[in-house]
């Protein structure tokens, strides 16, 4: 059941646990044990809301930061790492392959904002080497959801 | 002056959905719980073979009985999922969707004042398909006891001297019913006594929730007497592709590969390389499907449980079949009432055919949230009537 409630879940994490139970077949304490278990072993890491702040009057800038370090010794990237993913304006931190090391997203209310980010804090950290800021100009598609799909049932109302 | 026209064909009745069809064609704002389709869309990658077939310039006639490799790629599905060895040159047809093999499949077989064996509720083109290849069909009323499966007794009861072929539609639509091993091993050794040949349409075989769908045609001396049909419709959402087949013993798959090649020419190319995709590489979008299918079956059935609602708990298919005979109305009356009053169309169980009088088809290939709906007004409208 832990692949069928994870996949519900994580697409809909505010449907209710009676619905869950009925849809797995199981009892609802089933459900809610397992959630727990879940969220003790960080399988379930967090209920998040995907957002479209486009449609808002909120300003938000997001940008994605290529960076090259130099890794520590012992530590490899996780030390560096550490060092980014810790600035709360951070949302995401990648360990990539290829041209770069790491992926580093970033939400801000301004293009300024995320400039002073990347000169002031980020490139003058120990051991970073480069930086490549791209900013996001349109999301079409994000966590798996299309943003501006309109659902229209193509089919005949009434089929044998 | 008078038309001409065949006797057979302007006596035909026409399908009892269609009436129905244009009554909720004229509602705008009713929900529909009433096609037979799959709601997902064709996986993409499924799509994008398509459409690189076409890119090569992939727009010519196939040979008549299909691509060679999508008939190895059949062989291999059936091979893997039921244990039967079919071979590709000789015993396998890739038809303009399972109607198509249906419709041949007779055609192949029967010879005038041939009886052919129509469980019901059934699909709807059986009855008239038979009519058309001059058969008399003779109809085993299946019930709601016994699960809608077909029992021993009432195929034999049904048996003559003259009856060719027994059609077996299971996974069942409208039913939702399934047949499974045990049932299927009663009902050939009859057939094998009383040498009755099988069209089994498997169309909805990918789809069952009860353990593994098992073939008539995989039990000891059935595959050189059946007929099996699938596709590619419900399984991988490809209704539109209009994309079946139909494997069996040579001689009669090339006669119905005859008729093929005269009516048909070949089944649509690009729909051929698409579907060698899908067999090779779906089986993961189809057990997501069926996951997900299988959610809503469950939410339905506890829907039809906190209501009241009498319904057989189907493990086929994306069906439901819930008896409404509590009500006092046939099935064309209470659905037409379930629609002017909660806009829900869904389709009267007799439709197809008598034994489904009582009884309403609702289909789950919608989302959760549309049946959620649906469920609050089906409660709202039973209560309603049960008050009344």
């Amino acid at each position: 059941m832990r692949e069928e409630l994870l996949s519900i879940i994580e697409k809909n994490s505010r449907i209710d646990l009676k619905e869950l139970a009925v849809r797995l077949g199981k009892e609802e304490i089933d459900i809610v044990n397992e959630l727990q278990k879940l969220e003790d072993e960080r399988i379930i890491c967090g209920y998040h809301t995907l957002v479209n702040w486009e449609k808002t009057s909120i300003e938000k800038v997001t940008a994605l930061i290529e960076v090259k370090v130099t890794p520590q010794r012992g530590k490899g990237f996780d030390r560096i790492a550490s060092r980014i993913y810790n600035y709360p304006e951070v949302r995401d931190v990648y360990l990539i392959s290829g041209g770069f090391d790491l992926l580093v997203t970033l939400e801000e209310k301004s293009l300024k904002d995320i400039a002073m980010f990347v000169s002031e804090k980020l490139s003058t950290l120990d051991s970073i080497i480069s930086t490549g800021t791209h900013f996001i100009l349109k999301k079409y598609k994000d966590h798996g959801t299309i943003i501006d799909e309109h659902i229209k049932d193509e089919r005949e109302v009434v089929t044998p | 002056m008078s038309v001409p026209l065949n006797e057979t064909v302007k006596n035909l009745k026409p399908s009892g959905i269609r009436k129905f069809f244009d009554l909720v064609s004229e509602m705008k704002d009713a929900i529909s719980l009433g096609v037979g389709e799959p709601d997902f869309d064709t996986p993409w990658h499924i799509r994008d073979e398509g459409i690189y077939s076409l890119e090569r310039g992939k727009t010519f006639y196939t040979s008549n009985a299909g691509l060679k490799e999508l008939r190895e790629e059949i062989c291999n599905y059936q091979k893997r999922t039921q244990g039967i060895e079919y071979k590709p040159l000789s015993e396998v047809l890739v038809t303009v969707g399972g109607s198509e093999a249906i419709d041949i499949g007779l055609r192949a077989m029967i010879n005038p004042d041939d009886e052919v064996i129509i469980p019901q509720p059934a699909y709807v083109s059986y009855y008239p398909c038979a009519l058309l290849a001059g058969a008399k069909p003779v109809i085993i009323n299946l019930k709601a006891e016994n699960d809608f499966r077909l029992t021993a007794e009432e195929l034999l009861n049904a048996i003559t001297e003259k009856t060719k072929v027994l059609i077996l539609p299971f996974p069942n639509n409208p039913t939702g019913a399934i047949m499974e091993k045990e049932d299927l091993e009663k009902i050939a050794k009859i057939c094998i006594e009383k040498d009755i040949y099988v069209l089994s349409d498997e169309i909805y075989s990918a789809l069952t929730y009860k353990g593994k769908h098992t073939s008539i045609a995989s039990l000891d001396g059935m595959k050189e007497r059946t007929i099996l049909i699938n596709g590619f419709s419900k399984a991988y959402a490809m209704t539109g592709w209009r994309l079946g087949y139909a494997c069996g013993p040579a001689d009669i798959i090339k006669q119905m590969t005859k008729i093929h090649q005269f009516a048909i020419m070949c089944a649509p190319t690009t729909s051929q390389y698409a579907a060698i995709e899908a067999l090779k590489n779906g089986d993961d979008d189809v057990r997501l499907m069926r996951g997900a299918y299988n959610q809503r079956r469950r939410f339905l059935m506890n829907a039809f449980r906190e209501m009241g609602l009498e319904c057989f708990e189907p493990y086929g298919a994306f069906y439901v079949f819930p008896c409404i005979k509590e009500f006092g109305m046939t099935s064309e009356e209470f659905a037409t009432k379930f629609l002017e009053e909660e806009r829900v169309a869904a389709v009267p169980g007799s439709a197809f055919g008598e034994s489904g009088e009582g009884y309403l088809r609702i289909s789950y290939a919608y989302s959760i949230e549309n049946l959620k709906e649906a469920m609050t007004r089906l409660a709202r409208f039973v209560n309603k009537l049960r008050n009344n």
